[in-house]
C-alpha cells in the first residue's frame, strides 16, 4: 500500500519545509514575485473577506485512496478525524451563521462514523449539503454502498472527483481501478436521479490535471467529459469543475521528482489573473479542521496556517463579525487559485 | 552567443519578437489569439490540429507548446497520437502521390 509523506516521515510532510521549497527552492523561485506584491498591484492586500458564504468542514484526513496530487496527504493510514464534540460545536456556530453552504470534505468525509448523524442535523437546519466524494468510496462496504440514497433522501449535492474521462490518465493519479469504480459510483448516482435532467439532485464532477500543466477552459472540458463519459458510458453529470492543482504536498513531491516545479511555477505566476484574484474562495469561505481549528481554506489547513491571531482561532470561540474582520493569510501556493480562469472548490472563478 | 539553433527557453521569449518590428508582431499576435479561440472548430480541436502541423512542420518549440496545450484542453493521449499520425499520413502520402508523376513520366518515356 502507498503510504502518506507523514507516515514515510518524507521532508514535505513539514508545513514550513513546503513552504520554503516554494519561496526558495531555487534561483528562479527566488526571483519570482511574492503573491503579496501581485496583490499590492491590483489593491487587494490586506486580502480581506467578503463574507462567509461556505462552511467547509474537513472532517478527517483518513481515506480508502492515497492519490498522487492529494494536497491532504490523505490515506488509511492518517488517523485525525473529527470527533462528535467538534461536529456539535459546527452545528452550535451554524445556528448563528449566514453561511449558506455546509461543504464537507476529508480525506473520504464518509469515513468519519459521525457523517450520517452530521448530515441529518445539517439538513434540519436548513442549509445547503455538498459532499465532496472520491466515488470509490461508495462501492465498497455495504455502508457505503448505501450511501447514494441517503445523500438523495437529504438532498445532499455530491461533488466527486474524476480527473480524466479516461482509464489510463485517471489511475494514473488515483491508483488502479479507480476509473472503473468510479464509473460503477457514478451509473449508481444515476439510476437514482443524480444528474438527470429534471431531477434536483445535483452531481458535479472535480476535474484536476493528471501532471504538470494547468486546467483548460471549464466549459470546454466540460462538454468533452459529458461527451466521452455520455458515449462510452451512458453516465450524465450536471457541472465539470475545474480546479488547479496547489504546489503543496504530494503535488509538490510529483513537482520536484519530475523537475517541473520551477517551470510550474512560472506559469502560475505569469497566468495571475486580477480578476480571479478578486474573486478567490477564501474570501467567501471558512475552513474548519478536523480538530476545530479555523484557516482561510483547505490549502492553508494543510499548511498549518490558521486564521490571523486576531480572529476565533476554534470553532468553539465562533465570531462570524469578527472572522469576516479578519486578514486572509497568504502565501506563494496562492498564485494556484489566481492563474488563468481562477481556481476554487467550485471550479473556475471568472468567465473565460 | 548560442551554442546552439534551439534552446527551450527562447519559446518563452516568442512575444518579444515585437522588439524589432512592433506593429506587424501586434498584428500576428491578435490574428494568432483569434484563430485559436472556440469557435466552429473547439479549442481542443485547434489544439490537436496544431500539434499535428507542429509535427509537420518539425518545429520543437511548437512540438512543446501545443503537447502542453492539448493536454490542458483535455486531449487525450490516444487523440494526440492519432493527431501525430494523421501529421504523418499526408507527409508519407505527398511524397508517394509523386510516384504517379514518376510512373507517368516512365510510361512517356518507355516503348
Amino acid at each position: 500500500m502507498i503510504k502518506s509523506l507523514k507516515t514515510l516521515n518524507h521532508d514535505l510532510s513539514d508545513p514550513a519545509y513546503q513552504l520554503d521549497v516554494l519561496n526558495n527552492y531555487s534561483e528562479s523561485l527566488r526571483q519570482q514575485p511574492k503573491f503579496k506584491e501581485k496583490l499590492e498591484e491590483i489593491d487587494l492586500y490586506p486580502l480581506r473577506p467578503t463574507g462567509i458564504e461556505i462552511f467547509q468542514m474537513n472532517v478527517g484526513y483518513m481515506c480508502n485512496m492515497t492519490c498522487k496530487h492529494c494536497h491532504v496527504d490523505a490515506g488509511p493510514d492518517r488517523d485525525e478525524i473529527m470527533t462528535k464534540k467538534t461536529f456539535e460545536q459546527c452545528l452550535e456556530a451554524l445556528r448563528n451563521s449566514k453561511a449558506t453552504t455546509v461543504d464537507l470534505t476529508g480525506g473520504a468525509p464518509e469515513m468519519n462514523p459521525h457523517f450520517r448523524w452530521f448530515v441529518e442535523q445539517v439538513s434540519d437546519l436548513g442549509k445547503d449539503i455538498i459532499v465532496r466524494s472520491n466515488l470509490t468510496i461508495l462501492t465498497t462496504a455495504p455502508k457505503y454502498q448505501e450511501l447514494p440514497d441517503f445523500f438523495a433522501e437529504h438532498g445532499v449535492e455530491v461533488t466527486c472527483s474524476l480527473p480524466f474521462y479516461n482509464k489510463s490518465r485517471t489511475d494514473r493519479q488515483r491508483g488502479e481501478g479507480t476509473y472503473d469504480r468510479s464509473i460503477e459510483a457514478l451509473k449508481k448516482l444515476n439510476k437514482i436521479g443524480y444528474g438527470k435532467e429534471g431531477s434536483d439532485l445535483e452531481l458535479n464532477l472535480v476535474y484536476n490535471p493528471t501532471g504538470a500543466f494547468l486546467p483548460g477552459g471549464q466549459e470546454s472540458l466540460e462538454k468533452e467529459f459529458k461527451r466521452q463519459l455520455d458515449n462510452k458510458h451512458d453516465i450524465v453529470f450536471n457541472n465539470l469543475f475545474t480546479i488547479t492543482n496547489l504546489p503543496i504536498s504530494r503535488y509538490l513531491n510529483f513537482l520536484l521528482e519530475s523537475d517541473n516545479l520551477d517551470e510550474y511555477m512560472d506559469r502560475l505566476i505569469t497566468s495571475f489573473n486580477p480578476a480571479a484574484a478578486k474573486g478567490v474562495m477564501c474570501r467567501d469561505t471558512i475552513s474548519v479542521g478536523w480538530d476545530g481549528t479555523l484557516y482561510d481554506c483547505d490549502f492553508n489547513q494543510m499548511l498549518e496556517m490558521p486564521v490571523e491571531e486576531e480572529a476565533p482561532q476554534h470553532i468553539s470561540e465562533w465570531n462570524e463579525a469578527k472572522l469576516n474582520e479578519r486578514e486572509i493569510k497568504i502565501n506563494q501556493h496562492c498564485f494556484g487559485c489566481t492563474a488563468g480562469a481562477g481556481s476554487s472548490c467550485g471550479g473556475a472563478t471568472t468567465e473565460q | 552567443m548560442s551554442d546552439s539553433y534551439y534552446n527551450p527557453k527562447d519559446l518563452k521569449k516568442f512575444e518579444d519578437v515585437g522588439e524589432f518590428g512592433p506593429e506587424l508582431a501586434e498584428k500576428f499576435f491578435d490574428y494568432y489569439g483569434a484563430v485559436f479561440e472556440e469557435g466552429a472548430l473547439s479549442a481542443r480541436e485547434k489544439a490537436l490540429i496544431a500539434l499535428a502541423v507542429s509535427h509537420t512542420v518539425q518545429c520543437p518549440y511548437c512540438i512543446d507548446a501545443y503537447t502542453t496545450e492539448s493536454l490542458e484542453k483535455g486531449a487525450s493521449e490516444e487523440q494526440m497520437m492519432e493527431a501525430v499520425h494523421v501529421a504523418s499520413a499526408i507527409r508519407g502520402g505527398s511524397s508517394l502521390v509523386h510516384g504517379v508523376q514518376m510512373m507517368n513520366k516512365t510510361k512517356d518515356l518507355s516503348m
